[in-house]
């Protein structure tokens, strides 16, 4: 028992890395953010978009998706941070981790938002725009609305999901938790950072899974 | 009367979905204030028909006419054309996620730009029109089918249009919530409105309109005063589909 405490939570290596700790959770939350809010933003115009039905934007479009959608985060992130310097492109570890997780978090919401679109039964379309709505319009006013409820439960599980995947910035270097976690293990050849680490994990996942349940509670009726 | 130009005029309409042809030339010309009822079986093509005229349903081929304005044209503003013909649906098709008020006032906001003020003010003396000033707060799933199709029909009735379509207004309501809707629709006709209804209400289509519309096979197969459909049919489908019908 008392090699337990010692090996993963001991006081004093907590006491000395904490710092470090909690600037790599201030670092984890920015990227939450950042992800959350461009991935979802992202899904939900390209799924507007997409309603347009103009032919050429929508094979963009669903190549995009598909693409996204079958690469896993890590290699976007690798590339962008590796990959892009080769084309003259060079950005921060924190521009590519967000890059990498929110081009595939804004895959998924399209297809969420696009299946809730299509969800929303013709006769919807067909009241507003005899009442002289333009097509944009009804899209906004009358769709949109009804469709982001019936999609709010398709995405909570997938941006969870995704969002997790900033420990993966941790191999590109960004000093995240686990990245801070790792470098504090090695230096103190203990693992109580480690176990610190994951309760921040669970400090910011946890609202995060919290939240999501209250607002698939609060909108997900569907029709 | 008989110098007033039409204000709805349909000239050999057709309409083909892939091979199957719904409307095999239709044409009607309606004047102001009269109210035309369409009846016959089902796939006769009388929603079809209806659906074109607001171009819900592209025409295949033929002129629609709506207040001298051709909705069949090709660079014509339908959102603005729309502004005149308000529609009511058989399924009501009101938005879930706006009270009764809310769906009223909508189309005010946002097509004619009008304020939030002065569309809730417009949108609650629709609803008073209609009988439902107090359920200006409810929202659609708290409101019976009948009352559903009021709110429907108030919501059309908002940007006071020339011409008023009812696709099967009561076909999905429970018999005793009809005489409500019913009753509007009559009160509509007398304060003048210009009315096309497709519906299988035989006692409206006896006393409720100006003119009866037989369609069948996407043709219309008579047409004429309600006294002469109903009691003296000149074709034998005609009399075949009221028999059917009236002795249910």
């Amino acid at each position: 028992m008392g090699r337990l405490a010692e090996t993963f939570f001991n006081a004093e290596v907590i006491a000395t890395y904490l710092p470090a700790l909690l600037s790599g959770f201030r670092v984890t939350l920015e990227l939450a953010a950042a992800v959350v809010t461009l991935g979802i933003l992202l899904g939900l115009a390209l799924a507007m978009l997409r309603a347009f039905r103009f032919r050429l934007l929508n094979g963009l479009i669903v190549a995009f998706v598909d693409v996204f959608r079958t690469l896993p985060q890590l290699v976007v992130m690798v590339f962008a941070y590796f990959g892009l310097p080769y084309a003259g492109i060079t950005i921060s570890a924190f521009a590519a981790a967000v890059l990498g997780l929110a081009l595939v978090l804004a895959a998924f919401a399209e297809e969420a938002f696009w299946a809730a679109i299509t969800a929303i039964p013709r006769g919807q379309w067909e009241a507003a725009r005899s009442t002289g709505l333009s097509f944009g319009q009804a899209l906004a006013s009358v769709v949109m609305p009804q469709a982001v409820r019936i999609a709010i439960p398709l995405l909570t599980n997938r941006t969870i999901a995704i969002t997790k995947g900033t420990a993966l910035a941790s191999v590109i270097s960004v000093p995240e938790i686990l990245d801070k976690a790792q470098s504090a293990m090695s230096i103190s050849a203990n693992a109580s950072p480690l176990i610190v680490g994951a309760g921040l994990y669970l400090a910011i996942f946890g609202p995060f899974v919290v939240v999501s349940r209250w607002l698939e509670r609060r909108y997900g009726w569907i029709i | 009367m008989a110098d007033a130009p039409f204000l709805l005029e349909i000239d050999g309409l057709h309409k083909s979905f892939g091979d199957l042809e719904v409307l095999k030339g239709v044409s009607l010309r309606v004047r102001p204030r009269e109210v035309i009822i369409v009846i016959g079986p089902s796939g006769s093509g009388k929603s079809t028909l209806l659906r074109c005229i607001n171009r819900l349903e592209e025409p295949t081929r033929g002129v629609i006419r709506v207040d001298g304005v051709e909705l069949s044209a090709r660079g014509v503003d339908l959102n603005r054309a729309r502004k005149d013909i308000g529609m009511v649906f058989q399924a009501f098709n009101l938005y879930p996620h706006l009270t009764a008020l809310g769906n009223v006032a909508l189309a005010l906001r946002k097509v004619l730009r009008m304020s939030r003020q002065e569309a809730e003010a417009r949108g609650r003396r629709m609803l008073e029109r209609v009988g439902l000033a107090d359920k200006a707060s409810a929202y659609p799933g708290e409101l019976s089918g009948g009352q559903q199709q009021r709110v429907a029909i108030a919501r059309a009735l908002a940007l006071e249009p020339k011409l008023m379509l009812f696709d099967e207004p009561t076909s999905a309501l429970d018999p005793e919530l009809v005489g409500g809707v019913l009753r509007v629709m009559r009160d509509l006709r007398d304060e003048g409105m210009t009315m096309v209804v497709v519906t299988h209400e035989m006692s409206f289509a006896r006393d409720g309109g100006d003119r009866v519309l037989f369609m069948d096979g996407g043709e219309v197969v008579e047409e004429g005063p309600p006294s002469t459909i109903f009691r003296n049919p000149a074709h034998q489908r005609t009399r075949e589909f009221l028999q059917r019908v009236l002795h249910a």
